[in-house]
């Protein structure tokens, strides 16, 4: 990233659609360090004096609620669901590329065919199976709920990448005498590992920003942060400064999350085992 | 061939034991959380700022007292409506009190959904039911004579303007002015200041928005939703004059951006001076009197203007409810009584200050010589408006159900919604009055053949 490349005209228009993306996101930040008032002016008020009393409201200061209890269950529900859908994908995966089952892409359409009735068609249903099995208000549902919600999704992720495991390393490591699960660990794994930080990381931010289930199935211990996210919102007084505030220490967790995976996914593609 | 089938039923049948055996590890170990304590009771509350108060006295002031630990979920309007809805119609259990209004009182307690309050009105006679304004008991009472809710607090609607500026311009307000007097009036004090618009009227769309004031309006000029025999009479006569009267003083004397104004918008204008009237809630006179407000002191209060009617005030109000399939109603009785109290609001008055009490919904609110020090300016003006709310009979014509600015059928919110949307654009000018209600009307029909004969 030169500074010759910058100034050449995709290079403008790159960091144009860029600026234009990230925009909202600064805008967001901003406001959440303003005063309510400021904050709710038309036109916006730009220069006005910088505070913390959005993030002390989201802290408890006034109300005495405190956001950690959504916060950890939100951490649970993504975490929880994150490791159980990568248990069972990447083996799912392995039988659908490196090892594949007859009729695989059969299977692999099945799995997709999951996720093509509407999430709100399921909610009804859901619900009631939750109420009558007595699972309302769970953690533990939602992270059932999240791993199956984002199963399909990470099996297709992970087919695609160990589909990339070149045949001949795998040859080469049989011949070499290797058992399975030493060339799991040494050969599949190594040229996995960009593959499978991607999905963990796609899966994570799925169930950390879902709403919709979250704020059906959840009540008094369960709810996770999008849903205490959304109790700023009050149609009797102002609430930006609050909202934008909760906003960004929200998404930090998923920031951070992603750049941790960033870094992994650009070291495992540079660790390219074949060139 | 055999064997690869085998192994694929093999195959199968494993993942299937794999992951029915994770749903099973996942169902026992969430087994043991749960809001199962014997001593707690678990409320679901719109987030409004008399609610976050109580939230934040709870624990000081009435757990301590009495044991009952008390688990707030909070949520904005509309979800907190679907909320209960979904919660109440399953009958779910997992919340003992919930905040629902007099437009879901009535056909809640019709589907048997809230838990009746007589006996435990009775035996609590500190509660003193009979000091609860009879509009307000009235609008939580039910059809078969069960009181189902409790007020925390309720408003009306009048009419604040700006008594300097009126003054300024040798103008004065009636007491009972008629919408024609307030249209003229508009016109006068339109431009009395640098970008002061003559009023602040709703233009968002949205049944509880745009069609709170109007439909007021529509009762006052004659017009009805529905007759008494469930015809619709949204295009009728006098629901267009009532509208097209609405829509042409916004447009005319109106606040800017007046499609998209709603309550907050016109606090704002009126806070900031952009608008010389406002006919809104009664609850907003609290914020623009509250000590920090630019314009505290140079409001007056008029009763909501009028047409054909004597008085055509909303009422609303914020009550706790009861679900029938609550397991702690004695716990959630506890709790109704002591946050519908008297002593509830003399605690918020002494400790957050007399503005923020949860007032509008007793009759000793307002002999309180401590609460009409700080709100002598609103306060009788509430109250009148308030008592002379009557929720059965607000127009000129008998109706088929109670509700004010609201029609009290499941559908409404649905219905007033989607019409609200095209006089709002009629509001914008792309669209004009009669093709919104004309369109309306189809609407407004199909509801209406739903409720013939189920009567």
């Amino acid at each position: 990233m030169t500074t010759k490349q910058a100034w050449r005209p995709w290079g403008v228009l790159a960091w144009f659609a860029g600026i234009l993306f990230v925009l909202p996101v600064l805008w967001m930040v901003l406001t959440s360090l303003h005063s309510e008032s400021d904050a709710a002016t038309n036109p916006p008020s730009i220069a006005a004096k910088l505070t913390f009393q959005g993030y002390a409201e989201f802290f408890g200061a006034t109300t005495g609620v405190s956001p950690w209890p959504p916060l950890l269950n939100s951490a649970s529900a993504s975490i929880g669901s994150t490791v159980l859908v990568l248990l069972l994908s990447v083996p799912a995966a392995y039988a659908l590329s490196i090892k594949p089952v007859r009729k695989w892409s059969d299977v692999l359409f099945f799995f997709l065919s999951t996720k093509m009735l509407p999430v709100v068609a399921g909610i009804l249903p859901i619900y009631l199976v939750a109420q009558y099995t007595g699972m309302l208000d769970n953690i533990w549902f939602l992270i059932l709920l999240y791993t199956s919600m984002n199963l399909p999704i990470a099996v297709w992720l992970m087919r695609s990448f160990l589909a990339e495991v070149p045949k001949e390393m795998l040859e080469a490591a049989a011949i070499d005498g290797a058992s399975l699960v030493t060339t799991l660990r040494k050969v599949v794994a190594p040229v996995a590992m960009p593959g499978i930080a991607a999905t963990s990381l796609i899966c994570f931010i799925f169930s950390w920003n879902e709403l919709l289930f979250a704020r059906v199935l959840t009540g008094v211990v369960a709810g996770t942060a999008p849903v205490f996210l959304t109790s700023f919102v009050t149609s009797q007084g102002l609430f930006l400064a609050k909202v934008c505030a909760a906003a960004t220490v929200i998404s930090l967790p998923v920031l951070v999350a992603g750049f941790t995976a960033q870094d992994k996914l650009v070291q495992g593609l540079s660790l390219g085992a074949v060139k | 061939m055999a064997t690869s089938a085998s192994h694929r039923a093999l195959g199968a049948a494993l993942a299937v034991t794999v992951v029915a055996a994770t749903a099973t590890a996942c169902a026992g170990a969430g087994g043991g959380i749960g809001p199962g304590d014997s001593s707690s009771i678990n409320v679901l509350m719109v987030n409004n700022p008399q609610m976050l108060d109580i939230q934040k006295l709870t624990a000081e002031q009435f757990t301590q007292r009495t044991g009952i630990k008390v688990n707030y979920t909070v949520l904005p309007e509309n979800d907190v409506r679907d909320k209960i809805s979904q919660e109440f119609s399953s009958q779910a259990g997992q919340y003992d009190v919930a905040t629902i209004s007099n437009y879901e009182v009535p056909f809640y307690a019709k589907n048997e959904w809230l838990a009746p309050l007589d006996s435990h009105i009775a035996a609590d006679p500190g509660f003193d039911q009979e000091d609860v304004l009879p509009s307000m008991r009235q609008s939580l009472t039910a059809d078969d004579g069960h009181v189902y809710a409790e007020p925390f607090y309720g408003e009306s609607s009048f009419l604040m303007y700006r008594k300097d500026v009126f003054q300024a311009k040798g103008l004065t307000m009636p007491e009972n002015p008629t919408w024609q007097q307030v249209a003229d009036l508009a016109a006068k004090v339109d431009g009395a200041q640098p970008g002061m618009r003559g009023i602040c009227l709703r233009g968002q769309p949205g049944w509880g928005q745009l069609f709170a004031p109007l439909t007021t309006v529509v009762n006052t000029f004659g017009g009805t939703w529905f007759s008494k025999d469930w015809q619709a009479q949204v295009n009728s006569p006098e629901f267009k004059r009532a509208t097209q009267f609405y829509v042409d003083l916004v447009r005319a004397h109106g606040e800017a951006g007046a499609p998209q104004a709603g309550f907050a918008e016109c606090l704002n204008n009126m806070t900031q001076g952009k608008a010389a009237m406002w006919y809104d809630a009664t609850s907003a006179a609290g914020l623009l009197e509250a000590p920090d407000s630019p314009v505290a002191g140079k409001l007056g209060f008029a009763q909501a203007p009028v047409d054909r009617t004597k008085s055509s005030g909303w009422l609303y109000t914020w009550a706790w409810g009861m679900q029938k399939a609550s397991t702690k109603q004695d716990l959630a009785w506890k709790f109704i009584s002591w946050a519908s109290s008297k002593d509830y609001e003399n605690l918020v008055g002494s400790k957050l200050g007399w503005s923020r009490i949860p007032d509008g919904k007793r009759s000793s609110t307002y002999r309180n010589p401590d609460y009409l020090k700080v709100t002598n300016a609103f306060a009788p003006q509430t109250e009148r408006a308030l008592t002379s709310a009557d929720p059965r009979n607000p127009g000129v014509q008998p109706r088929p159900t109670v509700g004010i600015q609201f029609v009290d059928i499941p559908e409404f919110t649905e219905l007033a919604t989607r019409i609200s949307q095209d006089v709002s654009a009629a509001i914008a000018g792309s669209s004009t009055v009669d093709e919104a209600l004309d369109s309306g009307q189809e609407r407004a029909a199909r509801v209406a053949a739903k409720h013939k004969g189920g009567q």
